[in-house]
């Protein structure tokens, strides 16, 4: 029999976390920092929309695009939110989670052999999603010392002739690190002058601790040149819904329609319809999640500074990216030696891509009794290093 | 009061056994600091109290509570206030509270027994100048106490790893 497997599937490495997965499948007292989502369960408030539009008989498919009432929801939140613009009639997309746009958005921009500038460390979808479309990733560092930030500098020096694409995620998973209007400014020249498309992941942007969120799509350069990409799955705690969208000008917001149209069809109904009250009424208790997630990072990052584990106030997302440099191991050994004597998961750096190299990502989307218990267990594993 | 005293107030709510230190950190602040708002939030009333929420139901022993509504005659120049706080030196009556509607106040009461509660009622109660009709509403049941659910929640589980 023929290797029926596509070449493109074939070319994409296996992710390095899978033995991870096997060694924690053993263990029953694991404290697991792996985990990027939110430790709450979907405010009750949505859940009980989603049950009464269920028993309302709400059960087929939607629009392509979504239910209208979410498309103005969106359109309502951004605005106010954000100071970003998309006309809900033609530059709205809800998709199956951000993962959904993300792809739609991919295969609407990349053609084969197309360059695509990925802010690197990066969500590990994006890498294997450019791929499958014959896109080329080109990872664009983004450091330590600019606190993880994309920067002019780097974006130039990354360039190719081949480029057309940027791909970046900002407030950033694994890093934390977050884009101000003025970094998205000092970005947009680099991105105009070579005539590229933006697209920017902005699902965590709520997750943004100190000053205001930012988008990229609130500056005029960028906006007719952006696929901005978001969801409720953070800010709302509804990862399980699969709910996300995209905004883009209409000819483009069209041609992600296209494929949605052929591949999706619609996203979740009874979560489109969840979603449409966290918009309504889910403030209150998103306020309450992001205000216990930053006392949660402000107590594990100085504990993990105060064992010894070198690591920047992330000022966005959930996850803490501390330096192991201080220990002499690299980023996977140290990853499997904590998980193996002191049960606790966090996820290699390297794993994000190479400038994630020599960190590890803990989400402290977990409560404040796991991350203490988990700041010891790492303190003695440190001491057994010496 | 400040962001941060709020936030330390919060914190407390929560879990009024959080150290100074683990405090300090959450708010960013150091923990002398914490220790000094929190003396001054004692200090003007603004946290009244440490205590413990107590599903005494799974003690066994247990007690009886119920929800006592009154009509009160308001004096002239003190309103509801002199009966309100008479009514709340009862070491019985766990809270009074003033309300619209039907009635005026409204009272939480326990005991040990029904008969204790209908005899204060009976006895103490009633027999107050200016109490002119009450209700006595026993509670069966408590499901949700100061933002406590008091039944188990088997809520869904996460996998180990995601991205």
């Amino acid at each position: 029999m023929r290797d029926f497997r596509s070449e493109r599937v074939k070319n994409i490495p296996p992710s390095g976390i899978r033995k991870f997965f096997d060694i924690a499948a053993e263990m029953d007292d694991i404290i697991s920092l792996g985990v990027g989502e939110p430790d709450f369960t979907t405010p009750w408030i949505v859940r009980e929309r989603a049950i009464q539009s269920i028993e309302a008989g709400k059960t087929s498919y939607t629009s392509n695009k979504g239910i209208q009432e979410l498309c103005e929801g969106i359109e309502d939140y951004l605005k106010s939110r954000f100071g970003v613009s998309y006309n809900a009639s033609d530059e709205i997309i809800v998709t199956a989670g951000a993962s959904g746009a993300l792809d739609i958005a991919i295969r609407s921009v990349v053609n084969p052999g197309d360059d695509v500038l990925v802010a690197d460390p990066a969500y590990v979808a994006y890498a294997p999603g450019v791929m499958l479309s014959g896109g080329n990733p080109v990872y664009v560092p983004c450091c330590s010392k600019d606190r993880f930030k994309l920067t002019p500098d780097a974006l130039m020096e990354s360039l190719t002739p081949k480029s057309k694409v940027v791909l970046c995620n900002f407030p950033n998973n694994p890093s934390g690190g977050v884009m101000t209007k003025e970094d998205y400014k000092a970005i947009a020249d680099v991105i105009v002058d070579h005539d590229l498309v933006l697209i920017s992941d902005e699902i965590y942007s709520e997750l943004t601790y100190e000053g205001e969120p930012a988008s990229a799509a609130s500056l005029p350069e960028l906006r007719d040149r952006t696929i901005l990409i978001s969801g409720f799955s953070k800010a709302y705690a509804m990862t399980g819904w699969r709910i996300g969208y995209l905004c883009a000008p209409p000819s483009l917001c069209d041609a992600a329609l296209k494929i949605q149209q052929y591949v999706m069809l619609s996203a979740p109904t009874a979560g489109q319809h969840a979603a449409v009250e966290a918009l309504k009424n889910g403030a209150e208790a998103r306020d309450e999640m992001i205000s216990e997630y930053m006392m949660r990072r402000n107590l594990f990052v100085k504990g993990l500074n105060r064992i010894g584990l070198e690591c920047h106030m992330p000022n966005g997302a959930f996850y803490a990216f501390p330096s192991v440099a201080s220990t002499g191991l690299t980023d996977e050994d140290f990853a499997e030696g904590l998980l193996r004597d002191q049960h606790v998961a966090v996820v290699p750096g390297s794993v994000f891509g190479p400038s994630g190299a020599g960190h590890l990502r803990c989400a402290y989307a977990v409560s404040r009794d796991d991350l203490r218990t988990a700041l010891e267990r790492i303190e003695v594993f440190i001491s057994s290093l010496k | 009061m400040d962001e941060k005293d709020g936030l330390i107030l919060k914190i407390l709510e929560d879990n009024c056994k959080t150290s100074e230190q683990e405090i300090a950190d959450m708010v960013d602040l150091d923990a002398t600091e914490v220790a000094e708002r929190i003396a001054v939030l004692e200090k003007r009333g603004i946290i009244r109290k440490y205590t413990a929420v107590i599903d005494w139901d799974r003690t066994g022993g247990g007690q009886v509570a119920a929800i006592l509504e009154l009509k009160v005659t308001p004096e002239r120049g003190f309103g509801f206030d002199r009966v309100a706080e008479r009514l709340a030196r009862f070491r019985q009556v766990r809270s009074v509270r003033l309300i619209s509607g039907v009635y005026d106040l409204e009272l939480l009461v326990i005991g040990t027994t029904i008969h204790d509660i209908t005899g204060f009622v009976a006895e103490h109660v009633a027999a107050i100048e200016g109490i002119k009709e009450t209700g006595t509403i026993l509670i069966m049941k408590t499901y949700k106490e100061n933002g406590q659910m008091y039944f188990d929640r088997k809520e869904g589980e996460r996998l180990p790893y995601s991205f």
